[in-house]
């Protein structure tokens, strides 16, 4: 790459850097030094030292939190790359209409979070929700999802489902880049859908496969709009289950309900950790198992 | 590693950074206008007023903004038309650009007043002489933080059990069947007037309203679970055989999975209102409710009401309602405090009765009456307009929320009073997913007291 080309490419992100810097790398800094405040919002703040970080391990709630966090993105990231991929090679069969289905699957993605997660409320109601009321017709008495403590992390991930419309999309691309050649092949060698799905279109897919397990455990980890519509609404704060305290919502409660921004910023510097690590060994198993195109082993 | 990898690597801290971005903020707060006195809040206002969490579209705010207007010409108003947010309102003072007035929940001033975001008002009092005398003093009080006045009270929200009246006759029983001194009658009289069969619910008896209600049934048995100084007093003996008994009632209505879920299904201010469509015989509901419920009776709503009393035989409510506040650093302290006296003196409040007796009219519908903190305005609308309702299920309700309005009581305000509020909704939601009472506000009590003692240095 010429230098000239090479400071072109260094203008044309300029833009995203300098985003990134303002919007998302200052904000970062600034939060890890009120993590060593009392900062409140209001007033002056003063260094606590390690204190806001002691206190992550003091407070129950954050425990709390951090489990319901981790048993929902256990539920969410198999669950909806699933469905996702699932989808996406139904979508793949479709002839005509394909423009139209991948618009209709990717719509949901548009929808405002506050939105969608009403109208889960409607839907999921257990005793006047549409979702029970068809489980019923085939003789299945649905559950409370949404009031029903032991079902509030299963419908979490029922909702979050909603948006896995980004997903399909990568994995459309995917599915279309297997050469089928390959499956022509394993078909003239006898391999039944099973196989070839499991020996073929796995593997070659299993890039976009890894990309999406670590967006989605990143997703996971950070749950917040639908859970705080869902549970923490106008409507449905003062019954809001411990259950149903995922991590973020507790994070924005220290933050604007508690005045506590310091611990905030320490909640989220915490969080931070966990998912840094998490994509470490996501990447440490995963690359075992990930084949790149073009990459020589 | 090939650029394949690379790019995926680098899209990495890109995603995890925004699990950080959104929290941080200057280190530093708003100005302080704290402390200035004479001119800064007396005399006449002028300039720019921007306030924040005052909706203001029915005619009992448009006629009571117009009074203000028309009182001082010169200021020009702005509100958001919203509700009030704390995000916007804590990050708008963070950042140096305060409202001048914001309207706020009684039960949060203590807590913002602690935290340094209000102003204490003494000064605004003197300056514009707003005759503090005029409003009840439990609505006072609520605002009331280190003998300081943070807030001027506006509406005065208290409660009494509504009934569905055709629901309880069929039942063989009676509105005064519905009442909260004798438990064990009130427990056999919820279980007769449920319905449902294994999961499913058809009907409510006797809801207790939690864990919303959970202050309420406390000082039913006698307790303050926020004590006179601020401190918490979530697990007293008194608190938790009242939830126990609360829980009791929602037990033995289908548990609380389908208790809730029945009771999320409600349309609440719809035709089919619970009470109409015989969703539920009664509840602890509160007095603007009625005000909803007028046109109901054209779909066949039979109305009733009954006083919530102690199980000393005295009545008792929980308070609640707004207040204007004046936030530290407000640009305009003078036009604020004016606005806070215009709208909630009586002569306002009067105006607003008219233009309600207006729409009424319009409506050819009927006055519910119109409850507010200041005692001689609701002393005078009550006599000026509030004729015998057409309808002797809203004359009872209407009459049973005026006989409460001496009785009811807000939570004591406290500098941690939105960890306390946090803490016992979470216990009472915690004992209501299957923990004992004790066990659930024991925690609660626990939490509460460290945030408490964090606050108030103790």
């Amino acid at each position: 790459m010429s230098r000239h080309e090479s400071r072109g490419g260094w203008w044309f992100i300029a833009p995203w850097i300098v985003g990134f810097l303002v919007f998302t790398a200052g904000p970062m800094v600034v939060s890890l030094v009120l993590s060593f405040t009392d900062y409140s919002l209001v007033g002056q703040s003063h260094a606590v030292g390690l204190e806001n970080y002691r206190d992550l391990w003091s407070d129950p709630r954050v425990r709390t939190s951090l489990a319901n966090t981790f048993t929902y993105a256990a539920m969410f990231v198999p669950l909806g790359t699933a469905v996702a991929l699932g989808l996406a090679m139904l979508l793949q069969r479709v002839g005509r209409m394909a423009g139209f289905f991948r618009t209709a699957f990717y719509l949901p993605v548009m929808t405002p979070a506050v939105a969608a997660g009403a109208m889960f409320l409607l839907l999921l109601n257990g005793q006047r929700g549409l979702v029970n009321e068809v489980l019923g017709w085939v003789g299945i008495d649905g559950p409370n999802w949404t009031t029903d403590p032991a079902w509030l992390k299963p419908s979490l991930a029922v909702v979050s489902l909603w948006t896995v419309g980004g997903s399909i999309v990568i994995y459309l691309a995917a599915l279309h880049n297997v050469p089928r050649q390959l499956h022509e092949a394993a078909m003239l060698d006898g391999a039944g859908p099973v196989r070839r799905f499991w020996h073929i279109t796995l593997p070659m897919i299993s890039g976009a496969l890894f990309f999406t397990v670590i967006t989605h455990t990143i997703a996971a980890m950070q749950m917040f709009d639908q859970a705080y519509t869902m549970f923490y609404g106008p409507q449905q704060k003062a019954t809001a289950s411990d259950e149903s305290l995922v991590y973020m919502v507790y994070l924005f409660q220290n933050a604007f309900q508690f005045f506590k921004m310091g611990f905030a910023s320490s909640m989220a510097w915490l969080l931070f950790v966990i998912i840094l690590l998490i994509t470490a060994l996501q990447f440490r198993i995963g690359n075992r198992f990930v084949y790149y195109e073009g990459e020589s082993r | 590693m090939t650029r394949r990898r690379l790019a995926v690597l680098s899209l990495v801290p890109i995603l995890l950074a925004t699990g950080c971005a959104g929290v941080g903020s200057k280190s530093s707060g708003g100005g302080d206008s704290s402390g200035k006195s004479g001119s800064t809040w007396s005399g006449t206002p002028s300039g720019k007023l921007n306030i924040m969490g005052f909706g203001g579209e029915d005619e009992v705010a448009q006629a009571r903004i117009s009074a203000f207007q028309k009182a001082y010409p010169d200021v020009s108003v702005t509100h958001n038309k919203g509700d009030f947010d704390a995000q916007q309102f804590l990050t708008a003072l963070a950042s140096g650009n305060p409202p001048d007035l914001v309207y706020i929940d009684r039960n949060l001033i203590g807590t913002y007043a602690a935290k340094g975001a209000l102003q204490p008002l003494s000064d605004c009092v003197s300056g514009q002489q707003v005759d503090t005398g005029q409003y009840r003093p439990a609505a006072m009080r609520s605002v009331t933080y280190k003998d300081k006045p943070y807030g001027i009270p506006e509406f005065y929200i208290v409660s009494v059990d509504l009934v569905d009246a055709k629901t309880v006759k069929a039942a063989g029983l009676t509105v005064d069947d519905i009442q909260t001194k004798d438990w064990a009658a009130l427990k056999a009289t919820s279980a007769k007037l449920y319905e449902g069969s294994g999961s499913k619910i058809k009907r409510i008896g006797y809801d207790p309203k939690l864990p919303d209600s959970f202050p309420l049934w406390a000082a039913i048995n006698g307790a303050e679970i926020v004590k006179a100084d601020g401190s918490p007093n979530l697990n007293d003996p008194k608190a938790v055989e009242a939830l126990d008994f609360a829980l009791g009632l929602v037990k033995d209505q289908g548990g609380w999975g389908n208790f809730k879920a029945f009771r999320d299904s409600y349309d609440i201010f719809g035709e089919k209102n619970p009470l109409t469509v015989g969703s539920i015989a009664a509840f602890p509901m509160e007095n603007w409710y009625v005000n909803v419920l007028r046109d109901s009776r054209k779909a066949g709503l039979q109305l009733g009401a009954a006083p919530i009393l102690g199980r000393d035989g005295k009545p008792v409510s929980t308070l609640g309602g707004q207040a204007w506040a004046i936030p530290k650093g407000a640009k305009n302290p003078k036009a604020a405090c004016a606005w806070a006296k215009t709208m909630t003196t009586t002569d306002t409040w009067m105006k607003a009765a008219e233009a309600r007796m207006a729409t009424v009219k319009k409506d050819g519908s009927f006055f519910t009456g119109l409850f507010t903190a200041n005692k001689q305005a609701d002393d005078q609308i009550r006599e000026k307009y509030l004729t015998k309702a057409p309808d002797a299920g809203f004359e009872q309700a209407i009459q049973a929320f005026y006989a409460t309005l001496d009785s009811a009581k807000a939570l004591n305000p406290s500098p941690a009073g939105a960890e306390i509020d946090a803490a016992w909704k979470s216990g009472v939601a915690r004992a209501l997913g299957g923990q004992s009472a004790k066990a659930a506000l024991d925690q609660a009590q626990k939490e509460a007291q460290a945030a408490y003692s964090k606050v108030s240095g103790g």
